[in-house]
Order: structure tokens, then sequence, then C-alpha cells
């Protein structure tokens, strides 16, 4: 958007969060509709689509075996990686991922892995030589805002639906399948902040003018598995203290939608 | 590539299809907000989807003709589409599958409407169970209809194939891997033209024709599911009574 029109939105837009309300009607703690879809791709060992609002995100989980990095020979591999491809937006241009895909992959890759959500250790097939290696892939299909929120939720729906196959001793895949390890379901809450206002689950239109954001994942027992503050801009510390507060309170939210989605799938 | 599957039982193929039946198809059109058109397809096993944005100023500008739009077509395929992880990212097939792609939709489009501009097809696939391209062209077509590039008609694409020694329509997966012939075909109706002519494996010239004459008759098929994908998107219940 040019400066001059999104000087236009911004001040626009401030002036309705004075009195808090947003372009598209939501409050403030408001979220987009949330929709939540497992297993809609066969080929995948676990898949999930997510939507928020227009943003659509589709990830998809592959399991392989390999060797386990040096300095955690009894821990699982897992590795996330995000694709902004052109189809979701006509700023996206196709080639390897770049800066805005990597922090996205990074962010979703550390609420997952620092949450403890995955149990690493029974990943291990044969100690220091041959363990289980996760991909999780996320594809953005429809980029209209908050890009965080809907492939951290796609990413860890995708891992609770995965169904891999039972390994025996020499690693090779058997008929059984079984499912991942799972312990937790970390969710990632993003904030943009406008002027003086922060606000929930942020469209396009509000990160196109947004000063700065903070994603704050949490976990099942309310802490705090991963933040990144992104953007420009900066915040105080009672304004983070509060995001994390609405977050915990959101991410429940979150939570409690895709554990009923998890029961339905057994 | 050949193994040993038996193809046909009682006549019917692997999947309990006849020699001349398409897979389930289905459409949807218009199901993202971002892009100028959209589409969805299922076609069997395979989930794709398309995007087209355009026409918007050709880039970067070396690429611009002073008569007409350019068309890109960029094919590609998720890395949890298959059952090996594909890695992310442009392969070789896929280069050259968008290139067909471009070839096959062109010629039905009005490009020369739109000088110095460019159109941009995206197909993505998201599941992939043989015939992803012909797939691919069915949905972009329809795509670009959505998007309201004006275009002569539209074009539908469908293969034809060889296992056991008989042509078939619309090879499934198992027929794809081990049989003995592919055809990819795409077909501009009104013209009663090829746009898309791709074959490996091994056909007599008899057969060649018999399976352009099969293929063709998916093609038509084809076109009618991309016809009704349409109208029912644009064709408001009032009309729909008259």
């Amino acid at each position: 958007m040019s400066s001059v029109l999104s000087d236009i939105k911004k001040e626009y837009m401030i002036s309705l969060l004075k009195n808090g309300k947003r372009e598209d009607g939501r409050g403030l703690n408001d979220m987009r509709d949330l929709k939540v879809d497992l297993g809609i791709v066969n080929k995948a060992e676990g898949s999930c689509f997510v939507q928020i609002g227009d943003t659509k995100v589709i990830a998809g989980v592959k399991c392989e075996t390999g060797a386990p990095f040096p300095d955690t020979p009894n821990q699982g591999v897992f590795t996330t990686n995000a694709e902004l491809i052109p189809m979701a937006s006509p700023d996206f241009e196709a080639g390897p991922p770049r800066e805005d895909a990597i922090e996205l992959a990074r962010i979703v890759d550390r609420g997952i892995r620092e949450s403890g959500a995955i149990d690493f250790q029974k990943l291990v097939i044969k100690e220091g030589e041959l363990v289980r290696v996760l991909f999780v892939d996320i594809h953005i299909m429809d980029y209209n805002g908050n890009l965080f929120d809907a492939a951290g939720i796609a990413a860890i729906g995708a891992l609770y639906n995965t169904k891999m196959a039972v390994l025996d001793e020499e690693g090779k895949k058997t008929e059984e399948l079984m499912p991942l390890p799972m312990k937790k379901i970390p969710v990632p809450c993003t904030y943009a902040k406008i002027a003086d206002s922060i606000l929930y689950d942020p469209s396009m239109e509000e990160e196109s003018v947004m000063d700065s954001r903070i994603t704050a994942t949490t976990e099942d027992s309310g802490r705090i598995s991963a933040m990144q503050k992104g953007d420009v801009g900066s915040f105080k510390k009672e304004e983070i203290l509060d995001i994390v507060r609405r977050s915990k309170v959101r991410g429940d939210e979150v939570r409690a939608l895709l554990k009923e989605k998890f029961s339905e799938m057994r | 590539m050949e193994k040993d599957i038996k193809f046909f039982t009682n006549g019917k193929r692997i999947d309990g299809r006849a020699v001349d039946e398409l897979r389930n198809i289905k459409i949807e059109v218009g199901v993202f907000k971002r892009a100028d058109g959209s589409s969805y397809i299922e076609w069997g096993g395979n989930k794709i989807y398309c995007a087209v944005y355009g026409p918007r100023e050709a880039y970067p500008r070396f690429l611009q003709k002073s008569d007409r739009a350019i068309l890109k077509c960029r094919y590609n395929m998720a890395s949890f589409a298959v059952e090996e992880r594909k890695r992310p990212g442009p392969s070789r097939r896929g280069v050259e599958i968008g290139k067909v792609t471009q070839g096959a939709l062109e010629p039905a489009l009005l490009l020369e409407n739109f000088p110095k501009c460019m159109v941009e097809v995206n197909i993505e696939v998201i599941q992939a169970d043989a015939g992803t391209r012909c797939a691919g062209i069915t949905a972009a077509s329809v795509a670009l209809a959505n998007a309201g590039i004006p275009m002569k008609e539209l074009v539908p694409a469908c293969a034809a194939g060889k296992v056991d020694d008989k042509i078939v329509l619309d090879l499934c997966k198992e027929e794809d891997n081990y049989g003995q012939a592919d055809l990819p075909l795409a077909l501009l109706p009104r013209r009663n033209e090829f746009s898309l002519l791709q074959m490996d494996g091994d056909l007599s010239e008899e057969q060649l024709e018999e399976a352009l004459d099969l293929g063709r008759k998916g093609c038509l098929e084809v076109y009618e599911i991309q016809k009704e994908a349409l109208k029912k998107k644009y064709v408001t219940e009032d009309v729909a009574n008259e």
C-alpha cells in the first residue's frame, strides 16, 4: 500500500480503536471465525486445514527415519518449514523461503518444541543411530492476516492427527499405525500494536498499518513456551504482561476447540 | 516399470471403473479471497488448488510484450502430497509441467487485450494421485474464468493410456506407474484441437488414434463438469428457476 494511503487508513483505524472498535466490527480481544479440519490429505501421515477469517493454511506431517543430531542422540528430529507460495498473495514470489517464511516457521517450531508438546525421547529407534525424523510443512493458501496463529494451530493440529507406521527393531515400517507421542497443545496468540491499542488476531489491513506485533505461545498449564516480537515498534513491560495474560485466555479457547476435534478423530 | 499386476477383473479396472470411465471429479469456484480467481478440484485422489492473479503489470519488465499479456504458470507440489516426502521448492518436473500448462491454456485466452501485462496461474497440488497436470489445467481454466480473464473457451484436460494392451481413460495410480503408456491431453472443445499433448510409453498408430478419441471424449465430459461448476457459482436461484 502506498504510504499516503496507509497513513490515512492508519488514522482512521486509530480513531476507531480509541473507542475500542475495529474496522471489521470486532472487539480488541476477538478472533475471527476459526475453522479446523483434520486429516484432509491421506498421503500425509497427519494433516490439518485451518481457516481464521479469510486466512487459509494447510499443514502436513511426513515421518521418516534418520540419524539423530550428535548432541541429542536420544531424541527424535523435528523440522518445521513454511512456504509463502505465490497462490496466497500478489506479493508472494516463488523461490526458496525468504525472511518472512523463515521467521514464521521458526516461531511455529519454537512454540511446539519448547512446550514439550512432543515426547522426543519416544521417537528414538536405536539410540545414537536411528530416530524418527518429523517434517511439518506449512502451506499458506490465502493470506489475509495473522499467519502466525493459523500456521501454529495447523501445525499442532497436523501433529495430533498423525498416524505413522509402527517400526520394527531395524526401523522398517510395519502395517500397524500409531499416533505421535503428544503431551501438550501449544497455541500461539498474535497481537498487533497500533498506536496505544493492542489487538488480538490482526487482519491484513491491521497488519499493514501496525507498529509492531507479539506472538505468545502458551500451553495447557498456562505456561509460556515461546514469544516473539516482530516488526519495528516496541512494547512496554505492562503491555507485554497484558498480552501474556490475554494469550492464556484466548489460547485456552482455541485449545478447547482443538481438543474437541482431536476427540472426534478417535 | 511394468509389474505383474492384474489390471482387469471381469472387464473392470483396478478401481472398479470401465475402460472409458472417469474418476469422480468435483470442482469448486472462488475458494480464495486474495486471488483474483481461484478454484479447487478433487479428481479421484487428487486435491489441487488453483489461484489466478492479474492481469497486472508484467515484471521483470523485459518480459513485457507490447502487443499482449504474458501467461505465467507455476505448478507446485506440497511436500506432503505424496507417499515419500517431496523436498519443498521447485523441481525440474514442476517447471516442465508449468510450461506445458501455459501452452495448454494460452490458446484459449484473449491475452492481446492486455499489452504489457501478465496473468499468473498458480497450481498447488495438496494431494497427488496420478493425473495432476490434467487436473491442474482443468482447475486453472476454471480459475481463469473466475478471474474474469476473457477467453474463447474453457480448456478441459484428461489423460488416456494403455494398460494390458487396452486403451483406457484417466489412469489411476497403479495404471500410471505400471501401465504401458500415458497420454495426457487438453482439448479446445470448440475448435476441436488439442493444446496439451504428451506421451510416454509404447503405442501403435492405431492405438494412438484410439487413445486420442477416448481422451477427447473424456475431455468433453470434464468440460461439462467445468461448466456446471461455473454455473453453480454464478447462476442465482431466480435465474435457475425461470
